[in-house]
């Protein structure tokens, strides 16, 4: 339905609350498994004690933390409808915290707090066309939106997958996106910024890639979810499609240091990214000078 | 609630019964000014003090607070593993005395930050064990004050007890029944009369002229002065004066962002966690990881100061995240000031719509 959006949740709905004496105390989980996806990105596989299901939407995150280093915010990659006894994050090495992330192997124990935030909101999308276009390490929590909609397939419409990446190395799940281009219920189309001797593929910014698809604005949603810097124009394509702003969704990206709504840093105008966020339509960015 | 009176005689014994029960915290006087300190003698307790460098928020948020110690080790198998322990610090039965009544709102709001939505149990362990009593303001602190423009120079319902001094004696309010038994227990009180009201009434009334506006508006319209201000020139010109050295947010009664931080000891597998002040006013405190910096120029940082103080904090929680303390515009380097900045923007907007005036 035209216009259809999820009005903000008020900052007074404790989502989840994991029963210990601190909200700040994260749950102590333990890596299962561990790989490396590109030369910056490794996945982790979480579990929770008792094998707990991390109860999560698309587009929510957890605050990851290692005592002695620090904490900071992870989207989860795995959809709820793969989500059992585990869960899995796709981390990128980009400081301290994440460095040390990068030197854990299975049986290493992390903190877990979440999950937080207003993910993606499934019941909106249902019944829908959906246009995903992830850059970079957005695919990570791209993944668990597109996985969801693959196990519930009939319950969608068509589902397009537009990814920009820098260079072909940086890449994420390769073997996941050849498996996706041989399926007839995914159309997925990937651009490289920087091509190497080996790309045959799409060459040039993720905007490049709009005008090669055709969609239905009547019946679609788009979600652009990657860098801040890349929003603008993306959601410039997803307008020139036809698409309004209350059916644009993206998800930003803050420093965080609580997400639980208190510690001020990933504010948006009077909104926090934490709780009302990090996902938003492009509607309610609209209304904040702070959003994009 | 009900009124009592005590005699200004009686106030150091009622100190002293307190000091066997409970911590008694008050303003002292310092070698550089007053700050709020625990009284070991109740004859350091000074109510007639102007202001303090710091608001009484650091007893509900302390500087450095330890969340969780935790307890970091290698198993037999060579696995990491952790171990916390969360922490309730500085958690014990607590009298603030002489607490003016811009910091009560300070407070007021504090409890909304802290209590709404998810409840932070480290200031809820706090908050329970500390009794609030307030003084009744009855001359501005100095010229840097704008209470009167705030509103806040009546009590916010937030005080257990609360005093005015009136002649010889002070009337107390109980707004708690904590507050009344406190004062039935350890104080020697006795009910007002009509003529004590009387009195009241009078003082309270014969304050209000001694304060003064500093405002070109009122601050029912700062939201909307500061939304129609976005964009305005006057962020610019405080961006180039401003030091950004967070002065402003640390003395500020109403701020209440923190930083979370690890500690680590020399053994490098125990320590905490803790959670430190933080300003909005420090280039960091919108950086994230890959570089990308929300709020990178001083004129972005220093408006969102504002914007909270004028308007997001009222959004949110209905209140309006200024008190009009004057603490900010003491603590400035560079004399930047509130009422200053909010009348430049009046000034602009006045300039903006008619541009023959400028």
């Amino acid at each position: 339905m035209l216009g259809t959006m999820t009005p903000l949740e008020t900052t007074t709905t404790p989502r989840k609350y994991n029963g210990t004496s601190s909200i700040y105390l994260p749950t102590v989980a333990t890596i299962t498994n561990a790989y490396t996806e590109t030369a910056m990105e490794k996945v982790f596989t979480v579990r929770l004690p008792g094998g707990e299901n991390l109860n999560h939407n698309p587009g929510q995150f957890v605050m990851v933390s290692i005592p002695g280093v620090g904490e900071a915010p992870i989207s989860v990659m795995s959809s709820p409808s793969r989500t059992g006894e585990t869960f899995d994050l796709c981390i990128r090495k980009a400081g301290d915290l994440t460095g040390v992330l990068h030197d854990l192997v299975p049986g290493d124990q992390i903190g877990i707090r979440g999950p937080f935030g207003r993910g993606f909101p499934l019941e909106v999308f249902k019944g829908k066309d959906i246009l995903v276009a992830p850059g970079g390490l957005g695919m990570a929590p791209a993944r668990s939106l597109i996985d969801e909609i693959l196990d519930n397939r009939d319950q969608y419409g068509r589902l397009i997958v537009l990814y920009g990446a820098r260079n072909p190395a940086e890449i994420l799940f390769r073997d996941t996106l050849r498996e996706w281009r041989g399926r007839d219920d995914i159309d997925l189309l990937v651009t490289v910024d920087h091509p190497d001797e080996s790309w045959v593929g799409h060459i040039g910014v993720i905007t490049r890639l709009f005008p090669r698809v055709q969609i239905n604005p009547f019946n679609t949603v788009g979600i652009t979810i990657g860098p801040p810097i890349m929003y603008r124009f993306v959601i410039i394509e997803m307008l020139g499609k036809g698409l309004n702003p209350t059916q644009i969704w993206m998800s930003f990206e803050r420093r965080m240091k609580c997400g639980v709504g208190k510690c001020g840093h990933c504010q948006v105008n009077h909104r926090y990214s934490c709780q009302d966020g990090p996902a938003w339509t492009y509607a309610e960015a609209l209304a904040f000078e702070e959003a994009l | 609630m009900t009124l009592y009176i005590l005699p200004k005689e009686q106030l150091p014994v009622f100190v002293d019964k307190l000091k066997a029960d409970f911590r008694v915290v008050g303003p002292v006087k310092t070698e550089t000014g007053f700050a709020f300190d625990d009284i070991k003698q109740a004859e350091q307790l000074k109510l007639d003090y102007p202001t303090t460098i710091l608001p009484p928020k650091k007893y509900f948020l302390p500087q450095r607070e330890v969340l969780f110690n935790y307890h970091t080790s290698i198993n037999e198998k060579g696995a990491r593993q952790i171990d916390t322990e969360p922490v309730f610090q500085d958690v014990q039965p607590t009298i603030i005395f002489g607490v003016h009544t811009c910091d009560m709102t300070g407070i007021s709001l504090y409890d909304k930050v802290f209590l709404e939505g998810f409840k932070d149990e480290h200031y809820l362990a706090r908050r329970e064990q500390i009794l609030i009593i307030g003084i009744e303001c009855l001359k501005p602190c100095d010229d840097a004050s704008f209470c009167k423009d705030m509103g806040t120079l009546t009590a916010p319902p937030v005080y257990d007890l609360h005093m005015t001094e009136v002649e010889s004696r002070y009337l107390i309010d109980t707004g708690s029944e904590k507050g009344e038994e406190l004062l039935q227990k350890y104080g020697e009180v006795k009910l007002a009369t009509t003529d004590d009201i009387r009195d009241l009434s009078r003082t309270l009334s014969a304050k209000w002229p001694r304060f003064r506006h500093r405002l070109k508006m009122s601050r029912d319209q700062l939201p909307s002065l500061l939304t129609i201000n976005y964009g305005a020139i006057t962020w610019d010109h405080l961006g180039e004066r401003c030091l950004a050295c967070g002065s402003c947010t640390n003395v500020c009664p109403t701020c209440f962002c923190f930083d979370v931080q690890d500690e680590l000891d020399i053994n490098m597998q125990d320590g905490q966690r803790t959670r430190l002040w933080d300003s909005c006013q420090l280039h960091e405190f919108a950086l994230v990881a890959g570089g990308h910096n929300f709020r990178e120029s001083k004129a972005s940082r220093i408006r969102h100061r504002f914007m909270r103080k004028g308007k997001y904090i009222h959004q949110v929680h209905d209140i309006l995240g200024c008190t009009g303390c004057g603490r900010c515009e003491r603590a400035c380097l560079v004399n930047i000031t509130i009422p200053g900045t909010l009348n430049a923007l009046h000034d602009e907007m006045q300039l903006d719509a008619n541009p023959a005036a400028g």
